[in-house]
């Protein structure tokens, strides 16, 4: 599935101090009835952002109108639990390219890559500073360069180095997927299947 | 094979590579691959959007459990979202020529019950499939862990993913279990102590006295429950326990080419002096039946304890007080006596006969509490048979219990088996998450040993004293 290629993205973003998020919260199983891609940004969230009734639970940051922009900086352990690619969709689908949190869980971190969101892990000292600076200025804005592997918080200037594999982040940077690897490689493949 | 000790792991590893990338993932081989009704049918749009194929379907096998309602299957399915999956599965299976056991095929149930009772895992083997619990199957010393949509695509188009390899994790439990004390809470018990994100980045090997008198089912809940701790997977070197379970049945291999099987599947141990990236030892005897109290399966306790301070616990307090909020208790509480109105059994995780067996150990002869709303969901047609035929269907009906037909039911509630909102529930199945057996529903992950217990009292009950 193609996605928009990613290189420097600067914007403000959104806050979810919350540690072990789980892909349950991120798009609850009762949205993965869908046989196409589209509308799980509506989603995103459902049960934090939506009473019963549907109406929009005043709390929950994306229900706020003070914080918006492109990334979504979460607590410990983001994307936990289910295997579901739905999660990274809604995430993508809802305007986020990257995700910034100082641990991500396994699954979530590889799916997100492959749609085209980028996962930043910084040390959990960086993740309180861009939880100190978007509480001082919901306007903050940070800056993710892929080229250089950089986080910087633009207000104060404070930068961290995040690791990616070389071969992923060529992927990133030019739009390129797995499936496009694979499939100059399936003559290897099936020689190697038969000598199995 | 290189001269050097080696870990079961790097043998089946090493031996699935295709292709090194340098600063870059592997090239992944994989075997089998299992596929449902939810978290396919992007990945066929997919192929179909690139004009690509299936590189070799029969290594693919496709069930439908996720979706599927657990009474009246013979009817149409009535949710038109769910029914349009059901359908996309069958027609994408026809077309590409993969083999289905859907809705009232006797082979049909839940993807990780029918994998290893059909005789299609098998040890050595690389197992994937887009569900995380595909981790089940390391059971029998696979490689197996679950994957995402575009990764689906990718085994279907390839037969290979693009993998980093993980690092290496070894968990012992030495010594006996105590009574009551089953597979569940093994697992359990280690997740409490790693938290659910201790073996992020580590695939597991476990080891010791424990697992090795564990029987097949015990280990498939045991590697079942890997990921909730975050890791990609977990294994259990091959035995006499996993030849005896793997042979006859339907789909593996017999004849001369079990005898070659058989003879390869030996080799596939730990070799004595391999090292691990991290290693961990526990007692057997240490370990309780456990009973979860918030809202990850990290935040387990022993059923006679009470729920720990914040301090305590990881994930810091507002983490914590949330998700005590979310299910109505308060630190210190007692769990023993808490009302509950739903128990579930059934799943990936504690769905299978033993299960059931361990379950009408305690019903047997017993009623049901009045006020508990109970759903008994075998994990597939086969352990339905099982039920009937060993009379645990009749020890079910004489205690008040209705038999449902099989699938994945309120594990993750996306039929109609939905916990109501603020409504407490013991569940055998793997995930306390919020909202995770529906909207508003509060899960207590335990055994079936104290499922069976909170069933016949109505309350949070140690099952030793029904033993
Ligand atoms: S029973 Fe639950 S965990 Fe297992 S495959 Fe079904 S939904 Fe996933």
């Amino acid at each position: 599935m193609a996605y928009d290629s990613f290189n420097v993205l600067k914007s403000s973003a959104v806050p979810l101090p919350i540690e072990n998020v789980d892909t349950d919260q991120i798009i609850p199983a009762r949205f993965l009835k869908a046989t196409e891609r589209k509308g799980f940004g509506d989603n995103l969230f459902r049960d934090w952002r939506y009473d019963k009734n549907d109406a929009p639970k005043a709390d929950f940051v994306l229900n706020n109108p003070t914080y918006s922009g492109k990334i979504l900086v979460g607590g410990k352990n983001f994307g936990s639990g289910s295997s579901r690619e739905h999660a990274a969709w809604a995430i993508y689908d809802y305007g986020f390219r990257c995700v910034v949190s100082s641990f991500f869980a396994d699954i979530f971190r590889g799916n997100a890559i492959n749609v085209g969101v980028l996962p930043v892990q910084v040390s959990p000292e960086f993740l309180h500073q861009i939880f100190t600076a978007i509480e001082a200025d919901p306007k903050a804005e940070l800056e993710v360069s892929l080229p250089e592997q950089t986080i910087t918080i633009v207000a104060t200037g404070a930068s961290e180095k995040f690791a990616i594999n070389g071969y992923k982040k060529n992927n990133l940077l030019n739009g390129f997927d797995d499936i496009d690897y694979l499939q100059a490689m399936k003559s290897e493949i099936s020689t190697f299947a038969e000598n199995r | 094979m290189s001269n050097s000790p080696t870990t079961l792991f790097d043998k089946v590893w090493d031996s699935h590579v295709v292709r090194k990338i340098a600063d870059g993932p592997d090239v992944f081989f994989i075997d089998r691959h299992f596929i449902h009704e939810v978290t396919s049918p992007v990945a066929f749009l997919g192929l179909e959007t690139r004009g690509i194929g299936v590189l070799f379907p029969e290594r693919t096998f496709a069930t439908a459990d996720h979706n599927t309602p657990t009474i009246n299957q013979h009817l149409p399915v009535e949710d038109p979202l769910s029914a349009n999956q059901l359908l996309q599965l069958e027609k994408n299976t026809a077309k590409y020529g993969i083999s289905h056991w859907g809705l009232g095929n006797p082979k049909n149930g839940i993807v990780h019950v029918v994998g290893p009772e059909n005789g299609i895992t098998l040890p050595g083997m690389t197992i994937v499939c887009g569900d995380s619990h595909t981790s089940t199957h390391g059971a029998f010393g696979a490689i197996a862990f679950g994957i995402g949509t575009s990764e689906v695509e990718m085994v279907l188009s390839s037969q290979c993913i693009m993998q980093p390899k993980p690092k290496k994790m070894r968990i012992n439990v030495n010594g006996e279990l105590g009574k009551g004390v089953t597979p569940k809470d093994v697992a359990l018990y280690i997740i409490s102590k790693l938290t659910t994100s201790g073996a992020t980045g580590y695939f597991v090997e476990y080891a010791g006295d424990v697992f090795e008198k564990m029987s097949m089912e015990g280990r498939m809940t045991v590697c079942n429950l890997s990921i909730e701790m975050g890791a990609r997977g977990g294994m259990i070197a091959p035995d006499q326990t996993t030849f005896d379970y793997i042979e006859g049945r339907e789909l593996a291999p017999k004849g001369a080419d079990w005898d070659k099987q058989l003879a390869y599947w030996k080799t596939l141990k730990t070799d004595a002096g391999a090292t691990f990236d991290e290693e961990i030892t526990f007692l057997a005897s240490d370990i309780e039946p456990m009973i979860t109290y918030g809202t990850n399966p990290g935040m387990g306790m022993g059923i006679s304890k009470q729920i720990p301070n914040a301090d305590e616990v990881e994930g810091g307090v507002a983490t914590y007080e949330k998700s005590l909020e979310y299910m109505g208790f308060a630190q210190n509480d007692s769990m023993i006596g808490k009302k509950v109105d739903y128990v579930f059994i059934g799943s990936c995780t504690n769905g299978r006969i033993e299960d059931f067996r361990a379950f009408a150990s305690i019903v047997k002869g017993r009623k049901k509490a009045d006020h508990v709303t109970a759903w008994v969901v075998p994990g597939s047609h086969i352990v339905e048979a099982q039920i009937r035929e060993e009379g645990i269907y009749d020890i079910l009906t004489e205690a008040g219990f209705a038999l449902r037909q099989p699938g994945c039911s309120a594990c993750l509630a996306m039929n109609d088996d939905k916990i109501p909102a603020g409504k407490y529930a013991v569940s055998t199945s793997n995930r306390n998450f919020e909202g995770r057996q529906g909207p508003g529903s509060r899960t207590l992950l335990a055994s079936p040993l104290v499922a069976a217990a909170a069933a016949i009292t109505g309350v949070v009950t140690d099952p030793r004293e029904f033993l």
